[in-house]
């Protein structure tokens, strides 16, 4: 089961179980709903503005451990940021579960995220991953439609 | 009805009494001696597809290596064989559905182009605004988007069965919604999901007393079930070669010679017509109308091959043996704490869905997977039942007559491992 474990890091599984920063975020400025068709996994992201800043990042959803995990630590990073210090996020974020670039780049300035290197691993799980991520950018973007991982 | 039957009464007769040796068959299946992450293969996924015998692959081997030809068309040796060998599969297909004439067995890429099939061509020419078509709430993608796609068309209206907790359609509310503007009833025989054998004789008989033709969509119901088309009546009956141990982009649609001849051609190309001018095209006969341009005659070749077969081991065996390995499947997985399987139906074959509390079927899916294990878990392109039975998704394990009591070991042995893993 050693895989296994490279998928569902500690951190994952804790925070499948304990969302960080669930629920409506009460006057957002932005938010996106983002929806996998393949496994009927929901997320709706809810952002806060304030400038250029990111002040205040919410979300609510269903999902499996990998999607449910990672909207949780990406509003954990995400908080407190600049929209261009997101996108940034975004990039290396992508790069690490999709296993791009060398270990070492992929993982600096990731922080907690890098226990999602393991995803890299499961090609059928990749858009678990980015589901969360593809939905916040259509938020920062004020997409209206609907974010999908296709 | 006799194909209810099978599955159905397995537990007044105890299980596994069948004189049948999956062990023996298993032989016939070289994929399944395959070590998946290191664990023996356990293919629970059979509602997607089957996997192929030797005696199939071998089949369009010697068709590849010896026969290939196009069919319908040359004069010379290996064009005459393609087209007997060809043909002769529309006969083993007739016999297979027990059809009254070969003619109406048509060839097609599978359910879905069936399906489609007789949407377009019936559709086309007998629906009107304000028509309707009758689905039920446990279908495929498949027999739901082409009927949307006629009625938005047309103007026509879909109405939809309801189904029970037990995973039934409510047979009153279908009573309800046959009206005289109704065209056509078009139901899953078995559900892909969640195993429900359709009362379909019924449906059948309660449409025809207003002369409304029945389509079946037996995708999953011909691999498990013994189709007899004419003791159901079905004006329409589609499946596919590749859940019956055929190879994939081949299947039927069976349709009573009456309606066939009177319905327009699907596609238009080569070896549907009689004669093309650029004035007037006059179409082939049936079945030869609906089969435009060059089929996929080695997949054909291997679904007559896949018939030979499972007639060999005789289709009655495999439905009690299936029976029986089913009704082992739903003890063992109910006995599993947190286990909810989704329907109660005691009408049932094939696939059993259910699901984990508090582990999404995604995560199951990829640790049994680690297992060894293959199952299928999503919406199983039935995206309304999954809303009708509030869950976004499910695990579900699909049965062959390969499968063994041991795999089921194995599953429930893996279900306790997720629980393990992600408490």
């Amino acid at each position: 089961m050693s895989d296994l474990h490279g998928l569902y890091q500690e951190v994952i599984l804790d925070h499948n179980k304990r969302p960080r920063n669930f629920g409506k975020l009460e006057g957002a400025d932005r938010q996106a709903d983002g929806y996998n068709p393949l496994c009927g996994d929901k997320v709706t992201i809810f952002i806060k503005m304030d400038g250029e800043r990111i002040s205040d990042i919410r979300f609510v959803g269903s999902g499996c451990a990998i999607s449910t995990a990672s909207a949780s630590l990406l509003t954990e990073s995400l908080k407190g940021k600049t929209r261009a210090e997101a996108e940034e996020m975004f990039e290396r974020f992508h790069n690490l579960v999709m296993g791009k670039g060398t270990k070492g780049i992929r993982n600096a300035l990731l922080g907690k995220l890098a226990v999602f290197s393991g995803v890299s691993e499961f090609p059928a799980r990749v858009k678990c991953a980015t589901l969360a991520w593809h939905t916040f950018k259509s938020a920062l973007e004020g997409s209206a439609q609907t974010a999908t991982t296709e | 009805m006799a194909t209810t039957q099978l599955a159905a009464t397995t537990t007044s007769q105890g299980i596994f009494q069948t004189q049948f040796d999956p062990y023996k068959v298993r032989e016939d299946f070289p994929i399944l001696k395959q070590k998946v992450h290191g664990k023996p293969l356990v293919y629970l996924d059979n509602a997607a597809t089957a996997q192929k015998p030797n005696v199939v692959v071998k089949a369009m081997r010697r068709f590849y290596t010896r026969d290939c030809s196009n069919i319908h068309r040359g004069v010379h040796t290996l064009s005459e064989r393609s087209t007997k060998a060809y043909e002769d599969v529309r006969v083993k297909v007739q016999r297979f559905l027990n059809a009254a004439d070969p003619r109406e067995i048509i060839f097609t890429r599978g359910t879905t182009e069936s399906i489609n099939l007789v949407a377009t061509s019936l559709g086309r020419k007998y629906i009107q605004k304000g028509d309707e078509i009758i689905i039920s709430g446990m279908e495929h993608h498949s027999n739901i988007v082409p009927w949307q796609l006629l009625c938005e068309d047309k103007g026509a209206v879909l109405r939809v069965i309801p189904i029970n907790d037990a995973g039934e359609i409510i047979f009153e509310e279908y009573e309800k919604l046959l009206n005289p503007r109704t065209r056509l009833v078009s139901i899953v025989h078995v559900s892909n999901v969640l195993g429900t054998i359709n009362p379909v004789q019924r449906i059948i008989q309660t449409a025809h007393r207003m002369n409304v033709p029945v389509l079946l969509d037996g995708a999953q119901a011909a691999p498990r079930l013994r189709v007899d088309v004419q003791e159901l009546d079905c004006d329409f009956y589609a499946f596919s070669g590749h859940k019956l141990c055929a190879p994939t982009g081949v299947g039927v649609l069976y349709g009573k010679a009456k309606h066939l001849e009177s319905m327009p051609p699907f596609m238009g190309g080569g070896d549907m017509i009689s004669s093309v001018t650029f004035a007037r095209t006059l179409y082939n006969t049936i079945p030869y109308k609906f089969e435009a341009g060059t089929p996929n005659i080695g997949g054909t070749i291997g679904l007559g091959a896949a018939l030979d077969y499972l007639n060999e081991l005789g289709l009655e065996n495999l439905a009690r043996y299936e029976g029986e390995l089913l009704c082992y499947t739903l003890g063992k997985l109910s006995e599993i704490p947190g286990v909810r399987i989704l329907g109660n139906t005691p009408h049932r074959a094939g696939a059993v869905s259910f699901v984990l509390d508090g582990v999404h079927p995604h995560d199951v899916g990829t640790i049994l997977d680690q297992e060894g294990i293959a199952v299928r878990t999503g919406h199983h392109c039935a995206q309304p039942l999954m809303e009708r039975f509030g869950v976004p998704a499910t695990v579900r394990a699909s049965l062959a007559f390969y499968n063994t009591k041991e795999d089921i070991d194995r599953l429930a042995a893996g279900i306790n491992k997720v629980k393990e893993f992600m408490s």
